[in-house]
């Protein structure tokens, strides 16, 4: 979890403040002492934080806090709000061209910040929603970087327009939004170089494709683990092109990602998506109370349960619908375990989701060391080697046909004697889980989440 | 683009360029609080700290820096703030002083890793790198382990052409340890003077990316046990506390042996290679002010600090 040092540090602190019945002034000052700390730590923005600690304090020191019965909660609270306030407050959507116009989406920032990767994400995820995006390359500097666009375009399914040869990005820009209209796509993300702030030229070329072409949204994207100039680099942006909104990138990381309550409170602009992986996938929504509940430790479900809606296509849903019969009479064999896997991997891996899931308190670096996505593929190689009739019934297996199976997926017949064993294991506990979960039927195998949910809210505070 | 006119500027001319906008944020703010206070007192402490923190030198290194400080002025009887400036300096320039064997790799025979996180300028450093070494007169060779991301390979390339350097490389998606073992084969038969080897930027918190980038380490000391082995962590000047995370991390799979600094032409000054060089001991061995091939050089802290904190007017 990107906030996870801040979350410990915040909890300390309040772990503090909890041992007493009352807060006294002094007790909110020592507090808001260690905020400033954590806050400065993970790289908030210094008048930002001064700003926060003094809102946090005044309504800390009122007096509902001072004679509430659970004061430290009070605190947590003003906290989570605060923080809600200056990230946020509400969610923003990307907005579109009205009536049959096309989008014309522009992203810059500085170099490295992760533009050709976050323009591929966004087109993949534009596609998912219905539309029909079109990438443009106007980095005509940086040796490879249209190369870059267009292995990511092909990665997210999405065409790439290229101008040989030119090195104008207004003439690419505008000959990208006719290409588009010409072959059916309704927006054009247009992935610009990577310039400094205080690059005058470099700054003019971002007016002049905004002059060229008609943006719909300017959208800069910011290293979540920029430092103290990560709001300079904002407010520039802002001011010279102009810009509707931020995009995190790089959260994956163990970064406090303190850009994020910083950002927003100085530009007033929104941060709209977070970057949180290098798959395609990994592109997600953000949330400021999401986010804020992330700061204090208390999970992330509410992002995995859409994600997990948002890869979920027709097919799938048929597909889950049959499984889930047969699981209702307790039937599940290898088919279904790796319809399973399949999308567990479309929601970004096994530890992706973990990482997720509130008041487990794992830390990102056990979950890496935990799930063994290779084994994984070793195992799914062993379902891959047996015949249709094998994986429809496990019965068939004898130690004849275990033993090409092995041979067949390059392991040893221990490792296949273990996942079988592992799988009946499992078997049984779909043949419990009916009588179990009877209340709620879900379509998708991760129906069991829902009891994640409840965990997170006992295991949220820790207090 | 500004490539033209930023040529014909030299390299101290452009960092003290770059810095003197730090100085607009940190440095003057400094001047400001050393020219405009009588007196040192706990006001001008508390300003003081807030300059450096806001520069990303980061809590615990400016903690430090300010106790220290507030040592030698209380023990030395100061009463001047602009003397307890220099006291400043002086500290500030002492702390990032590399070691007179710093470089020695750089004669060769040596094997270069170069390690950060991604888009912080590792494939442009290496290029960077690689030319300054064959200015000197060695015989470089470049290593392409970036297989995973798209289009590294043909980045490097270019570079690699632009510096009149070979390049081993690797198709996209093969395992970087290949690369790296044809690389260091080759360097032994071709008796190279320095081998630079880039890889993909990954994220310190990967697991199985870190073990990937140690075994890189294992192989390059398994098959040229001889060699000077440098291990040097790339920061973008802009990253902020996160550094020093990345630094423990990657130190702990790859011992690092400095760091090189990019991107210097922006506004971040890079307070957080004082921080990384405070807690870590880790020292900044090269500097990078532009795009050019020639805009990346050995780190010289004197030169640095006295651009850093040097008050006469800009002619550049």
């Amino acid at each position: 979890m990107a906030f996870e040092s801040l979350s410990e540090k915040l909890s300390n602190v309040f772990r503090k403040l909890s041992g007493k019945g009352k807060l006294s002034e002094s007790d909110v000052t020592q507090a808001m002492k260690e905020v400033k700390m954590a806050l400065l730590e993970a790289d908030v923005n210094f008048k930002v934080v001064k700003q926060f600690v003094n809102t946090v304090s005044q309504r800390a020191v009122g007096s509902d806090v001072m004679n509430g019965l659970n004061p430290a909660q009070q605190v947590i609270k003003i906290v989570n709000e605060e923080m809600i306030r200056l990230m946020g407050p509400a969610t923003t959507e990307l907005s579109f061209a009205q009536g049959g116009d096309i989008t014309v989406i522009m992203m810059c920032g500085l170099q490295g910040s992760g533009k050709t990767t976050t323009a591929a994400k966004l087109a993949a995820k534009l596609t998912l929603k219905g539309k029909r995006p079109l990438l443009a390359a106007l980095d005509v500097y940086r040796p490879g970087a249209i190369r870059q666009l267009q292995v990511n375009g092909e990665k997210a399914g999405v065409p790439v327009f290229t101008l040989e040869g030119s090195k104008d990005p207004c003439e690419i820009a505008k000959e990208a939004v006719s290409y588009a209209e010409k072959s059916n796509r309704n927006v054009v993300l247009l992935d610009t170089a990577g310039r400094l702030q205080i690059d005058e030229d470099m700054m003019r070329e971002l007016q002049e494709i905004r002059r060229t072409v008609d943006v719909t949204q300017s959208l800069l994207v910011v290293d979540a683990m920029t430092g103290q100039e990560a709001v300079n680099v904002a407010k520039t942006f802002d001011e010279k092109v102009g810009i509707d909104g931020v995009i995190l990138s790089k959260m994956d990381g163990d970064t406090r990602g303190g850009a994020a309550l910083s950002v927003k409170a100085v530009t007033g602009k929104p941060i709209l998506f977070v970057g949180m992986g290098e798959k395609m996938a990994d592109l997600e929504q953000f949330h400021p109370d999401r986010m804020a509940s992330r700061i204090l430790g208390m999970g992330d479900v509410l992002t995995l349960i859409e994600k997990a809606q948002e890869v979920q296509t027709e097919e799938d849903e048929k597909k889950n619908k049959e499984m889930t019969d047969r699981l209702k009479k307790g039937r599940f064999d290898f088919n279904d375990y790796l319809d399973t896997m399949k999308q567990m991997r479309k929601l970004g891996g096994m530890s992706s989701i973990l990482s997720m899931m509130p008041g487990l308190g794992i830390s990102k670096d056990e979950l890496e060391g935990a799930v063994d996505e290779k084994k994984l593929a070793r195992i799914e190689a062993i379902v891959l080697s047996m015949t249709p009739a094998e994986r429809a019934n496990p019965k068939l297996l004898t130690p004849q046909r275990k033993f090409r199976i092995a041979r067949g997926s390059g392991n040893d017949i221990a490792d296949v004697n273990r996942f079988l064993k592992q799988f009946r294991q499992m078997q049984e506990m779909v043949k419990k889980m009916p009588g179990l979960t009877g209340r709620k039927r879900h379509g998708n195998p991760f129906g069991g989440m829902s009891g994640f949910q409840g965990f997170g809210r006992r295991g949220g505070f820790p207090f | 683009m500004a490539e033209e006119k930023e040529k014909k500027k030299g390299f101290f001319a452009r960092l003290r360029e770059g810095l003197s906008r730090t100085r607009d944020g940190v440095i003057s703010g400094m001047d400001r609080l050393f020219s405009g206070t009588a007196q040192i007192d706990g006001d001008f402490y508390e300003e003081l700290e807030e300059i450096m923190i806001t520069g990303d030198i980061g809590v615990s290194a400016t903690d430090e820096i300010m106790t220290k400080l507030k040592k030698q002025v209380r023990e030395q009887h100061i009463k001047d703030p602009a003397q307890c400036r220099e006291l400043l300096i002086q500290n500030i320039r002492e702390q990032m002083h590399v070691g007179e064997d710093a470089y020695d790799f750089e004669k060769g025979p040596s094997v270069v890793l170069i390690i950060g996180v991604n888009g912080v300028g590792k494939t442009t450093s290496v290029a960077k790198l690689a030319s300054i070494y064959k200015a000197d007169g060695r015989k470089v060779l470049i290593a392409a382990a970036d297989t995973f991301r798209a289009a590294a390979k043909d980045q490097l390339e270019v570079w690699c052409q632009r510096a009149g350097v070979d390049m081993i490389s690797g198709a996209e998606g093969a395992d970087p340890g290949s690369v790296v073992y044809d690389a260091v084969t080759a360097a032994k038969a071709r008796h190279t003077d320095v081998l630079l080897i880039d890889t993909a930027g990954r994220l310190h918190n990967k697991k199985n990316l870190m073990q990937e980038l140690a075994k890189l380490d294992r192989i390059i000391s398994r098959e040229y046990p001889d060699c000077k082995r440098e291990n040097l962590l790339v920061l973008d000047a802009a990253t902020g506390q996160n550094a020093l995370s990345q630094a423990r991390e990657f130190s702990d799979v790859a011992k690092l042996t400095g760091v090189v600094l990019t991107k210097m032409d922006g506004t971040s000054k890079g307070g957080i290679a004082i921080a990384v060089q405070s807690e870590l001991g880790i020292p900044v061995k090269y500097i990078g002010v532009g795009e050019q091939l020639d805009d990346l050089q050995r780190f010289d802290p004197d030169a640095y600090v006295a651009a850093l904190f040097d008050t006469s007017d800009e002619e550049c």
